[in-house]
């Protein structure tokens, strides 16, 4: 009746493994000149190391697509956040401030 | 029982028609809460980034004066405590009653070896006159070992001054992000402890263990903030 889906054992051991190797990836990238892509490089392997925690240590990838659906709206609502901020804050030494009426 | 003719699991709560109704009720309301943590979480971190655009030499010089090993070892101590508690799930989930409580406690050890780690991290600060307010003083700690900062390849852009207000800012982002990343742990190391307790009375079983999943939610939430928090506050610049 109810199926609440068991990952086998293998499951967790091989996602901590992945999250050890890219946790040291991330040290050892941090040490390498990249430029602008040292935080892309960080963020991006952040990000993999999270969504290897929510699908499989969270058992997202087995829930009901209105869990899956929560989820990724905690992701979008974060953008919102980001991206209005940003195009305020990123972008206001673009032109010189005039005063209205001169 | 409750006047009908078949029996329900004792846990079954009344407004729910079957236990696998309930707990995906109780999985969706859990995942409504991380979402307004992500939401607390994520005013911290566009805070983080507006202030790194604006004063990145100071965010970069300040994440080199901090030690990484410490951090690292936090970083493997805290994946692991998320594994321990996936396990303690399966556990539930398989009907291990002991093998529930041991994960939990193997969990909560892990969890108060990181704030311990954390402890020692926030004396070393207080050593090196890294705390923001008034006895913060960036330079302290590298002139009284005699070794200079480390500055970016093209110079600092700042004078003394300036980088003493603006590293101020990036150790008031440090404690203000590890400090609430850490007030979550211990808040759910006495949860892990409560859920340890129910697990070890019988209260669970693979029919019956929303709590124990629902606590490794929040505590697999935590470790995610981690994640992120490490390369940020502790990699920037390291080349």
């Amino acid at each position: 009746m109810s199926s609440v889906h068991v990952s086998p054992l293998s499951t967790y051991l091989s996602i901590f493994a992945a999250l050890m190797v890219l946790s040291a990836i991330t040290v050892g990238a941090a040490f390498v000149n990249l430029g602008a892509f040292n935080p892309i490089v960080a963020m991006a392997i952040a990000g993999l190391k999270a969504t290897l925690v929510i699908l499989y240590f969270m058992h997202v990838k087995y829930s009901s697509r209105l869990t899956k659906l929560t989820v990724v709206l905690s992701l979008f609502f974060v953008a919102i956040l980001f991206a209005e901020t940003l195009m305020d804050y990123a972008t206001r030494g673009w032109l010189n401030y005039t005063p209205m009426g001169q | 029982m409750h006047g009908h003719d078949h029996a329900h699991h004792p846990a079954l709560q009344h407004h729910f028609s079957t236990m696998s109704q309930q707990r995906e009720a109780g999985v969706l309301g859990m995942w409504v809460f991380l979402l307004t943590e992500v939401l607390f979480f994520g005013g911290l971190f566009i805070t983080y980034t507006l202030y790194r655009m604006w004063y990145y030499d100071a965010f970069a010089l300040a994440s080199k004066s901090i030690e990484i090993v410490p951090g690292l070892i936090n970083t493997v101590v805290l994946i692991g405590s998320s594994l321990t508690m996936a396990l303690s799930v399966r556990a539930a989930q398989t009907n291990q009653r002991k093998a529930t409580v041991n994960w939990l406690i193997a969990t909560i050890i892990l969890g108060s070896v990181f704030l311990g780690i954390k402890v020692y991290e926030y004396a070393l600060k207080f050593e090196h006159h890294h705390v923001p307010g008034a006895s913060f003083d960036f330079y302290h700690h590298s002139e009284s070992i005699g070794e200079p900062l480390k500055e970016p390849a093209g110079g600092l852009t700042m004078g003394r001054d300036q980088v003493q207000r603006t590293t101020q800012i990036f150790f008031s982002l440090y404690f203000v992000m590890t400090g609430l990343h850490a007030l979550h742990m211990i808040v759910g190391i006495v949860i892990l402890f409560i859920i340890a307790w129910m697990a070890h009375k019988g209260r669970f079983d693979s029919e019956y263990h929303a709590p124990v999943e629902m606590t490794g939610l929040y505590w697999h939430f935590v470790d995610i903030v981690w994640i992120f928090l490490f390369p940020l506050l502790y990699l920037i610049e390291r080349h």
